[in-house]
């Protein structure tokens, strides 16, 4: 029995600069099978228009598809947030889009999508921030660990930009840094048993005490 | 709720379901004490500027604020705007403005007159590129639209048409990509940082204050534009609109919504066939 403060029952990924090819190694082998919902949130071109999440659907075993707005979440998709929107998960698990202003001069920005998650999850989320080349993602990172969630950084030192790690890590809002292959071999092991204490044994490097407490990202 | 109804007395709840009564009780004091309704807006939106309002101006808790909605006008109205920002910007999705040139002219040309509703046009930058094509398409003469908005302070913006010019050269970027046939720049006056909005192009607009979620039909549209308002709306409030919409369009008039909106799953989806998927342009049916 996995206690439930302990059980995963959804990953959230941001990243930006350098993280488009993580997210490819990633998706290709997370298990087809996995019955997790997936957010993604990736810094993307305003001229995108969906081809990234067309490119990177090509090569997931899992379904993967652009978040559409008041689409209900279901288990085993990976949602991709589209350009120039905001993606937020609501307490009553579905999607919603949202044109609101930039935040951390991005949007889809990573605080927004990892803060609503933190409310809509708790404890059932676990969410990494990969590579990039600015701080959003940090702030969000912390309402998730705040809010009893898990939060994991690729290791900076891996990173091809280690800012938006390591601004995670300086906020003290990180449980863990993991490689990337760690971030494979956990949701390898979330498919067959979602005790998340068990899927992060013995990887990656563990951290200090969460920060104290704020309010949401401006 | 009967779930937190039926909570034993002294059995404690955690902050975030006490945070959720306070925000519906917060939405609740704003819509009886003003009759603004944000209560059918998608939540964790309004959740998100609830609690950065809360942060910028010191609030210890969300109940602090729904005291001062109820006693303190000038903080209500801080908090109104707020609540009711919506971003936009000139030809955003240019894409789009080329289909409306290309799919959608055509047919308003073989009209003898042509109404346009915006609807929701916030600061109005959509307003003048929509305004700008159809004076390029030689339609604009013969055009009225009618740009609304249930913010004042945004509906002003739009009425005075003046701009910071450090966009402009993004937007003119979006207006050759929408198929503009000019320069962007022969539409407006820039000085001193900012751009007017030329005159010629305000001549057949008409701003008005109109909320969606309240008031009624605006009545034998052409064309009616509403894009990136209705993500804002529950599905329930968003199919209210959508029959607004319809009841406001002349047969064969059409709908262009924002580029992650749809009808597809609405009640109002049989009086409307899909035009242009990618553009979300619809376009109004007999009803059967």
């Amino acid at each position: 029995m996995i206690a439930p403060a302990d059980r995963c029952e959804a990953v959230a990924i941001g990243g930006s600069m350098g993280a488009l090819q993580v997210l490819i190694e990633l998706t290709e082998r997370a298990p087809a099978a996995l019955s997790l919902p997936i957010f993604v949130c990736l810094h993307l071109h305003a001229s995108d228009r969906g081809r990234t999440a067309a490119h990177l659907a090509l090569g997931s075993g899992m379904r993967l598809v652009e978040a559409s707005d008041k689409e209900a979440v279901v288990p085993g998709t990976i949602y991709f947030a589209p350009a120039e929107y905001h993606l937020l998960v609501e307490r009553s698990r579905t999607l919603a889009l949202s044109s609101d202003e930039k935040v951390n001069f991005s949007r889809p920005s990573i605080d927004v999508l990892f803060e609503s998650a933190a409310l809509a999850y708790g404890s059932g989320l676990v969410a990494l921030l990969l590579s990039g080349a600015n701080a959003d993602g940090a702030r969000g990172l912390a309402t998730v660990r705040r809010c009893g969630g898990t939060a994991l950084v690729q290791d900076p030192s891996s990173a091809p930009a280690p800012m938006m790690p390591q601004a995670a890590l300086d906020l003290r809002a990180v449980d863990r840094v993991l490689s990337v292959a760690a971030m494979s071999t956990l949701l390898e092991r979330l498919h067959h048993d979602r005790s998340v204490s068990a899927a992060l044994r013995g990887l990656g490097t563990a951290c200090g005490a969460p920060a104290p407490l704020g309010g949401p990202t401006p | 709720m009967a779930e937190l109804s039926s909570r034993p007395p002294g059995v404690s709840m955690d902050a975030s379901a006490v945070a959720q009564i306070e925000l519906d009780l917060l939405l609740e004091a704003i819509f009886r004490r003003h009759g603004h309704d944000f209560r059918s807006y998608a939540r964790a939106s309004v959740e998100r500027r609830v609690a950065a309002f809360v942060a910028s101006k010191g609030y210890a808790r969300i109940s602090d604020l729904t005291a001062d909605v109820l006693h303190d006008e000038a903080r209500f109205a801080e908090l109104t705007q707020t609540l009711s920002i919506t971003v936009t910007e000139m030809f955003r999705d240019p894409y789009v403005f080329a289909a409306l040139r290309e799919a959608v002219f055509p047919v308003l040309r073989s009209w003898p007159r042509c109404r346009v509703w915006h609807a929701g046009c916030a600061t109005g930058e959509e307003v003048y590129s929509l305004a700008i094509l159809l004076h390029e398409a030689g339609l604009y003469d013969r055009s009225t639209i009618y740009a609304t908005d249930f913010n004042d302070a945004a509906l002003g913006v739009a009425r005075r048409g003046i701009y910071d010019a450090g966009r402009m050269r993004d937007y003119a970027q979006s207006y050759r990509e929408a198929g503009g046939a000019k320069t962007l720049g022969d539409y407006y006056l820039a000085n001193y940082g900012s751009v007017a909005m030329s005159g010629a192009l305000k001549q057949n607009l008409t701003f008005a204050s109109h909320n969606l979620a309240l008031d009624g039909v605006f009545g034998e549209m052409h064309l009616i534009v509403c894009r990136n308002v209705l993500i804002y709306f529950d599905r329930e409030l968003q199919d209210r609109v959508f029959s607004l919409f319809a009841d406001s369009l002349v047969r064969g008039g059409y709908l262009c919504l924002g580029s992650k909106e749809d009808l597809q799953f609405s009640s109002a989806a049989s009086r409307f066939e899909l035009v242009d998927r990618e553009a979300r342009i619809y376009r109004r049916v007999a009803d059967r």
